[in-house]
């Protein structure tokens, strides 16, 4: 008996994955994407498992590339709770390493420090940030390389145990791969990470402040939305780190304000709100003012 | 009556058994990690009873979440040392325990030559026994 996309989708947890996803993270279209075509794989070899047919799990080695801010870190976590949910880990943590983590001091030290590093990370994602750190052409007596060989060792051969994913800005890691052709061509998805629009970054700050039990008071939402525009004109924003930032700072100045009422009631209303005051004391107006373009 | 046809050395658990394939010791590396105890890898060729001073293959590993790493371990363990006996070791250390908790052969020689009964006579013709191992009688490392 031939079953359908919907009989296998009923038994399993891959939908309520994806609404997840969708809820949870903002923006992100290409991300959104690839994990889709991966739970559809799922389901399209469960189908054919029920047929006989045999199909190895694919190659799930990641690549996030992008600016600051924009959610690497973030999606590498959700991922290996993807893939858990979906079938493809087995337990689902991540291991958060950078190069200090894998590259030993003296001769002899990497081999078993990046080796320690990989068994505890078995069953899981490895999620080694600011890859290309690993590899320092100019210093000759920089161990970076042999992580490297070990970890291509691995990622080859413990495919099914291991799911690596690398993270960092889109031009460095571009040269890192193509000084190092062995690991480019075992990570399979390549994902870039775009920045994110004045509307998304204003969905980002309602979940944050979400999150951290605040609310924007009547007038506040325009108030940011026109501080997002003012700032993202200016130069070094970090998307959704400079949105948490301002935030913050939103929440130092409602903090002073209602510091300065020494003899008010404060309800739960007053603690939760933050007022348009709160963001228009920003620097970024006081410069808009100052120097009409 | 017991019986051990081919001098199998039994020591731990499931020494009566066959040997253990890779999956079923897969599956008891994953009920010692379940229960959060510290799998260890030894290995030695002195194969009698009471010794206790086997060698460690590598620290114990207690903060990995999955057997795979650890039959890593014991992969690289076996092709290191061939003939030797390798035991996976996994140890409580919780409190009232802080013993091991788990012991079993994973590799062994391919010909395990057993054990003789030593006699020794002493006043009054009275017999004070210990057992021997036949592999004993070569240095270490030439054992197999």
């Amino acid at each position: 008996m031939a079953l359908t996309v919907a009989d296998v989708l009923a038994q399993s947890q891959v939908e309520s994955v994806m609404d997840e996803l969708d809820a949870d993270l903002v923006g992100l279209a290409p991300v959104k994407a690839r994990i889709r075509d991966i739970a559809a794989l799922l389901v399209i070899d469960k189908l054919r498992a029920n047929l006989g047919l045999q199909s190895q799990a694919p190659s799930l080695h990641m690549n996030f590339t992008g600016n600051p801010g924009t959610g690497k870190t973030t999606v590498a976590m959700r991922m290996a709770q993807i893939l858990h949910r979906l079938g493809y880990v087995r337990k689902g943590h991540v291991v958060s390493v950078t190069r200090d983590d894998l590259v030993g001091q003296y001769i002899g030290h990497t081999a078993p420090k990046t080796k320690e590093v990989l068994k505890r990370a078995m069953g899981g994602v490895l999620f080694i940030d600011e890859a290309y750190y690993l590899y320092r052409p100019e210093n000759e007596r920089d161990y970076g390389q042999e992580a490297i060989e070990i970890l291509l060792q691995v990622m080859e051969n413990q495919r099914d145990d291991l799911v690596v994913i690398l993270a960092g800005y889109k031009d460095r890691m571009d040269t890192f791969f193509q000084s190092n052709p062995g690991l480019s061509s075992r990570v399979a998805h390549h994902l870039d990470f775009p920045d994110y629009s004045g509307a998304e970054l204003l969905s980002i700050s309602d979940k944050m402040l979400g999150t951290m039990n605040y609310g924007f008071g009547a007038g506040a939402r325009e108030a940011f939305d026109e501080y997002l525009s003012l700032r993202l004109a200016q130069p070094h924003f970090a998307n959704a780190r400079s949105v948490r930032n301002a935030l913050d700072r939103a929440r130092l100045r409602q903090a002073s304000r209602l510091f300065a009422q020494r003899d008010r009631p404060l309800t739960r209303d007053d603690l939760t709100t933050l007022l348009p005051a709160d963001i228009r004391a920003s620097r970024v107006f006081a410069a808009a003012a100052s120097s009409p373009s | 009556m017991m019986t051990n046809t081919g001098n199998r050395v039994t020591q731990g658990q499931f020494s009566f058994l066959p040997d253990l394939t890779d999956a079923q010791i897969t599956a008891q590396i994953e009920y010692a990690l379940k229960q959060g105890f510290a799998v260890s890898v030894e290995y030695t060729d002195d194969p009698h009873p009471r010794n206790t001073y086997w060698e460690m293959y590598g620290n114990p590993m207690f903060d990995l979440k999955d057997p795979a790493g650890i039959l890593l371990e014991i992969n690289a363990c076996r092709k290191t040392y061939p003939s030797h006996y390798i035991r996976v070791m996994a140890f409580d250390s919780a409190r009232g325990w802080e013993t091991p908790r788990m012991s079993y052969l994973v590799n062994r020689p391919k010909v395990e030559p057993g054990f003789a009964l030593e006699r020794q006579e002493v006043e009054g013709r009275s017999i004070r026994y210990t057992t021997r191992s036949y592999a004993a009688n070569k240095p270490e490392n030439e054992r197999y």
